[in-house]
């Protein structure tokens, strides 16, 4: 920093404190810490998009409330939970971050989790998938946003009976994950009246889905669900494409897809999968504003449902620190908890005792490339969620914070 | 006669060897003493810890001349034993880093006895089988959690006395640890056994024609760089309260690797300065986002291109060229 950059901002922090009582704000700056994964696989739904969604959010904060000074910080955690609990804790202990976002890969989440429990600060996941965060592993300085394991089963699962998917065909990946995954939304495919026809447990990871995708077809079943993520998941469709399996009327249902994930597959592969997510762009007008606000700035991409979610979760937040006048990260999360939530992206909604983000979640199916109408158009809307069947009933999560 | 004229000069040699040493250690400890208050302690802790993890290795691949190319699955496998034991048996920390530690060396004893009959790059292939087999058993075992790894592990106390939540008690106690591991490794190094491991590194068929049952020693070797790096790697679980597949994976035993090789292969301080080399990058390259592996692989190609033997070897080369002149 140069003599000069140093004394301006010098200035300014003695013009903030001499202001408004910030008696309470640690460092008299409320610092914003992105942790996510900037060059992995997850870079595309999460990275530096990320980062561009929390400023944005600090940047819609401050221009309707001046009073906080706020800073965003972002680092790699390259996918390995002790790189990112140690960032987590350099952070916290000696950089005087207040709150970390984001958090994809839910061993780095739930070892992020514990950090901030442990530091007495803030951690607001967004991309991160695990519903233990608000389960066995609930603390009150968690907040997780955008959507969880058990959602997309359920989700995926009951709506897809509902519109007529009721026979399936699981293509599970053989791991805990994978094991979690189809044995949730079985269940909900079950109680929704569907039949499960067959399963087929394949390798983690992947490259050769062929002999699965052959059995999966040969069961005839409407829905082929995708237990697995990531990579597995990509590798399964396209090779289902090349077999025409959702030409010959068979549907894929992802478990875990993104809109980046469709969008580095291409229509032509894609088409027909069937999936759940908590946010699209073109969902109304005030996604499709922001959205094109923030793919101006990112290259033209438009955001995932992470992306959106950090936005959402640090605007909240921000708002939850002005009303508490804190940023003691306990307090500003039993704020966040209190305040109803209101935003651009999610609407309005509500954070549970068990730091569970409460609105609706939606069944998406990817379009034909004929009826895509221009670049990023690519869901169409199949069933809407009621935001309070959307997510685990508190009671079913084992949180100890959750008096029974 | 030409033997006679050498040892005296030789043995001058070794005396200035072991001063050299005994400096050097003392930087070391004086450094790693007051380090804590001056960087960050969790960061200097998981340097020491990858630290003894790469000493371990060098035990094996600088003084025995065995290149495994799967040693992530001591590290992981008793990372995960220990987290277990402390976390769902609630042994006492130090019990729990002992348990992982005898994890790793049965494992040890186990992967040795099938690797060590083959040598170069066959030996290096079985540990890597071996390695991708304990992977596999770490995805798919109930007790390690799959991907979520084992999380919230206490830190617990030692002896049960020095309550090991404040970062200071942690680190001293991860520096006493470590100190231990190196000083059992120099004592190693320079025993007799150290001798004869040295000699099979040179010429094995020459050890055979002296007498030396080649393949015991070279199991022993194995199994205490086993034991050693399974030390690191549940002090590890402890220091992070966390076990996961990262510490298993076979970029772990990739990246043990290239610490010996930047430190100096071989050589006493050589790894230590390695991972310290490496975690300092990994650390302070994380906020590069993007661009991080691609700073770390140019660094990499400057210190192969620019330090053939190491930072440590150039460095002791240098004191070598000194001495003589």
């Amino acid at each position: 920093m140069t003599f000069k950059r140093k004394l301006i901002s010098t200035a300014a922090m003695l013009a903030l404190s001499a202001g408004a009582a910030h008696a309470q704000i640690s460092g008299n700056v409320v610092k914003i810490g992105v942790l996510n994964d900037q060059s992995g696989t997850y870079a595309d739904l999460a990275g530096p998009g990320s980062t561009l969604a929390a400023k944005m959010a600090v940047e819609d904060f401050m221009a309707k409330d001046k009073s906080l000074k706020i800073e965003v910080v972002f680092a790699d955690h390259q996918n390995k939970p002790d790189v990112g609990s140690q960032i987590a804790r350099k952070w916290f202990d000696s950089d005087g971050v207040d709150v970390i976002v984001d958090l994809p890969t839910s061993s780095v989440a739930l070892a992020v989790n514990q950090v901030a429990k442990e530091k007495g600060k803030a951690a607001i996941i967004s991309t991160g998938a695990s519903s233990d965060l608000t389960g066995k592993a609930c603390t009150p300085n968690t907040v997780h946003w955008t959507y969880d394991t058990w959602q997309l089963a359920n989700g995926t699962g009951s709506a897809i009976v509902k519109t007529g998917g009721d026979t399936w065909f699981f293509l599970t990946a053989d791991y805990a994950f994978g094991h979690a995954l189809e044995r949730d939304t079985e269940a909900v495919v079950v109680k929704s009246g569907g039949k499960v026809l067959g399963k087929v447990r394949h390798p983690f990871p992947s490259s050769d889905f062929s002999s699965f995708l052959l059995q999966a077809q040969a069961s005839k079943a409407k829905i082929i669900g995708l237990a697995n993520a990531g990579a597995d998941t990509t590798n399964a469709i396209k090779q289902a494409a090349e077999f025409g399996i959702v030409k010959g009327g068979q549907n894929l249902a992802g478990l875990l897809v993104f809109l980046t994930d469709v969008h580095a597959l291409g229509l032509e592969k894609a088409q027909g999968l069937i999936f759940t997510e908590s946010f699209y762009w073109d969902l109304n007008d005030k996604t499709r504003e922001w959205s094109k606000r923030y793919a101006a700035r990112h290259g033209g991409k438009m955001p995932s449902m992470g992306q959106a979610g950090v936005y959402a979760g640090v605007l909240h937040y921000l708002k939850a620190v002005a009303a508490a006048k804190t940023d003691d990260g306990t307090k500003v999360v039993a704020k966040m908890k209190e305040l109803p939530t209101d935003d651009p992206l999610f609407g309005k909604g509500k954070i549970r005792a068990d730091g569970r983000k409460i609105h609706d979640s939606y069944l998406f199916e990817v379009k034909k490339p004929s009826e895509s109408k221009g670049p990023w158009d690519y869901y169409k809307l199949r069933a809407t969620v009621p935001a309070d069947q959307a997510f685990r009933p508190m009671e079913q999560g084992d949180c100890p914070l959750v008096k029974k | 006669m030409a033997q006679d004229q050498y040892a005296p000069h030789q043995s001058r040699d070794d005396a200035a060897e072991a001063r050299y040493h005994r400096r050097a250690f003392l930087v070391m400890m004086a450094l790693f003493l007051v380090a804590p208050y001056v960087v960050y302690p969790v960061f200097v802790m998981k340097a020491l810890c990858f630290a003894l993890f790469a000493c371990a290795f060098n035990l094996l691949l600088g003084f025995g001349g065995l290149l495994s190319f799967g040693h992530a699955m001591f590290m992981g496998m008793a990372g995960y034993v220990s987290a277990h034991a402390a976390k769902v048996w609630g042994l006492p920390t130090e019990l729990a880093i002992l348990a992982g530690m005898a994890a790793a060396t049965g494992l040890g004893f186990l992967a040795g006895l099938l690797a060590i009959r083959r040598q170069g790059i066959y030996f290096a292939m079985i540990t890597l089988a071996l390695a991708q087999m304990v992977f596999f058993f770490s995805l798919q075992a109930p007790f390690t959690g799959g991907e979520d790894g084992i999380q919230a592990v206490p830190r617990g106390r030692i002896l049960g006395l020095i309550e090991l939540s404040s970062p200071l008690a942690m680190y001293y106690t991860v520096l006493a640890i470590f100190t231990a591991g190196f000083l059992l490794i120099y004592r190693i190094i320079h025993s007799p056994f150290g001798q004869v491991l040295k000699a099979i590194r040179e010429n094995e068929p020459r050890a055979i024609s002296l007498g030396y049952r080649t393949d015991h020693y070279k199991l022993a070797a194995f199994v205490l760089s086993a034991g050693l790096a399974g030390l690191a790697g549940a002090t590890k679980a402890i220091v992070f309260q966390l076990a996961s597949l990262t510490d298993v994976h076979w970029t772990m035993s990739g990246e043990v690797v290239l610490m010996t090789l930047l430190g100096g292969m071989g050589t006493i301080f050589g790894p230590v300065v390695g991972a310290f080399a490496i975690i300092t990058m990994e650390n302070y390259l994380a906020e590069l986002g993007s661009w991080f592996t691609i700073t770390q692989g140019a660094i990499f190609v400057v210190c192969v291109l620019a330090f053939r033997r190491g930072i440590m070897g150039e460095f002791e080369a240098w004191l070598r060229r000194r001495r003589v002149r």
